[in-house]
């Protein structure tokens, strides 16, 4: 699992990056009440604002670390946004990127580098 | 803003050991949140008793000559019937400018503690604190005195269990009437106790010298009926409410009158005036206004913020929203904003622009949830 300084997570698999928002971010951020989440197909580019993650107080940016095309988003989401609080860095992932430039991961955090950047 | 020159309240250290997220707050370290997050704080407000700390609000008191002068006095700066307050006695008003703004929004109690029996105590929003007490203590007319207590700290506890915790320290608290107040004897400490708050639930707040804050919020959380709760749940609770809150739902360019606010103004004072911007009131009393503050509910789940367009259906513009979360006991997003007069209505169908797309929602009725005062 690799890391972005906006405090997202990626792990990648056959190509496709599955991507979410830190432990660190979620107990930041508090409650999540909702998350906006882009559409099947979008072309993004890396460190676009690509979804919206909304808690009691406030909302915040999510950003793609990585380039390429949603293939996926998490449903579960949509009925149970807590579910971010309770499990960020696994179920409570965002989308999938298929991606176009797997160079790009070259640029983000392993586990211990982000640990001391959130330190 | 430079942090070191915040200030700290006399339980910023107990807050910290609860395990606060500690934010800078209108020139304070407050907490806004313990652990639990600001859900779980909300919902045990609603169903037990909550205990927030507002020492960051000001606390004042204008003393004259006896109570009528000093009445009369206040009476020159807000819309409120101040006169016919009876010892003990509380109302909510509005600080006015002369345009018919409102400066701030405030409580006003005829005092009636030893000592200052007839005095008129006043307390302030944080964030206005210091414009307040120069624009009171500026406008008193001679004779008249005044007094800002920055040795007193304040704390509210909240919730339909909040009596209940009080009675079990001085049963003598059940006597308060909502909006009234008297000093009570709690736990071996002398507090002006007023039966009021800002949450919608019944509850009280708790005015005691600072050396005694941390004993007094330390013998309310040994209740298992009291837990604590940070700024981020007091705006839910007050949104849900929906009571206004300064610099979002009411500020210098809006009147009580189009915040809804007219409850607060007795028919004397609607018809004599007499008080800054009455000239506007009265005027938008008997001919209307423009645009009015409405409770506005999303369809949908996603929260509409503060600052979001309200548009009709055809897509102009009609209003804006000034407040706008998310509220845990409703379970859904809920908002209040200005909007044309013609869209107040409940019922009316509106759409909010949130990130560029229109959502759709409806006017409704406030409060979202039924305030529960003791009357």
């Amino acid at each position: 699992m690799k890391f972005s300084k906006d405090h997202e997570w990626v792990t990648v698999e056959g190509g496709v990056a599955t991507i979410g928002i830190s432990e660190h971010a979620q107990s930041q951020l508090g409650d999540v009440v909702f998350v906006d989440l882009p559409k099947i197909g979008r072309q993004v580019k890396a460190n676009e604002n690509v979804a919206t993650v909304e808690s009691v107080k406030a909302a915040s940016d999510v950003y793609v670390p990585v380039s390429g095309e949603v293939v996926a988003v998490n449903e579960e989401l949509s009925g149970d946004p807590a579910l971010v609080n309770r499990a960020p860095e696994s179920d409570g992932w965002f989308m999938k990127v298929k991606l176009s430039n797997e160079s790009e991961l070259s640029a983000l955090m392993d586990k211990a580098a982000y640990d001391k950047f959130v330190g | 803003m430079d942090e070191t020159a915040l200030r700290r309240t006399p339980l910023y250290d107990l807050h910290v050991a609860l395990g606060a997220k500690m934010v800078p707050f209108a020139g304070y370290y407050m907490p806004v949140q313990y652990p639990t997050g600001i859900m779980a704080e909300h919902k045990w407000c609603r169903e037990n008793a909550g205990l927030f700390e507002v020492s960051h609000m000001g606390q004042c008191s204008i003393t004259g000559p006896d109570f009528q002068t000093t009445a009369r006095a206040m009476e020159m700066l807000v819309p409120a019937d101040v006169l016919s307050l009876a010892p003990g006695q509380q109302r909510y008003s509005q600080l006015m400018n002369v345009q018919g703004g409102i400066s701030d929004d405030l409580m006003i109690t005829h005092s009636n503690w030893e000592g200052l029996e007839g005095s008129l105590y006043v307390v302030v929003n944080a964030s206005r604190k210091g414009f307040d007490f120069d624009h009171i203590e500026e406008n008193l007319p001679p004779g008249l005195s005044f007094k800002r207590y920055d040795s007193l700290a304040l704390m509210a506890l909240q919730g339909p269990k909040a009596e209940g915790v009080l009675a079990a320290l001085n049963p003598a608290v059940k006597q308060l009437a909502f909006m009234s107040s008297g000093r009570f004897m709690l736990g071996g400490m002398e507090v002006h106790v007023s039966r009021s708050g800002y949450t919608g639930e019944d509850g009280f707040e708790l005015s005691v010298e600072d050396k005694d804050a941390a004993t007094l919020w330390n013998r309310l959380l040994e209740n298992a009926d009291v837990k604590p709760v940070g700024l981020g749940a007091r705006d839910s609770l007050r949104l849900e409410a929906g009571l206004c809150l300064y610099g979002h739902d009411i500020d210098k360019t809006t009147s009580p009158i189009e915040a809804g606010l007219q409850w607060s103004i007795a028919k004397r004072r609607r018809v004599d005036g007499g008080f800054p911007g009455s000239r506007r009131v009265q005027r938008e009393l008997l001919g209307g206004v423009s645009r009015k503050r409405i409770g506005i509910k999303p369809e949908g789940r996603a929260p509409a913020r503060d600052g979001t367009e309200i548009q009709d259906e055809t897509g102009r513009k009609i209003g804006v929203i000034t407040s706008g979360g998310f509220g845990p006991t409703v379970n859904g997003p809920i908002a209040m904003g200005y909007v044309e007069t013609a869209y107040a209505t409940p019922g009316t169908p509106l759409q909010l622009i949130v990130r560029g797309q229109a959502m759709p929602a409806q006017a409704v009725s406030l409060p979202f949830i039924p305030n529960r005062f003791k009357r």
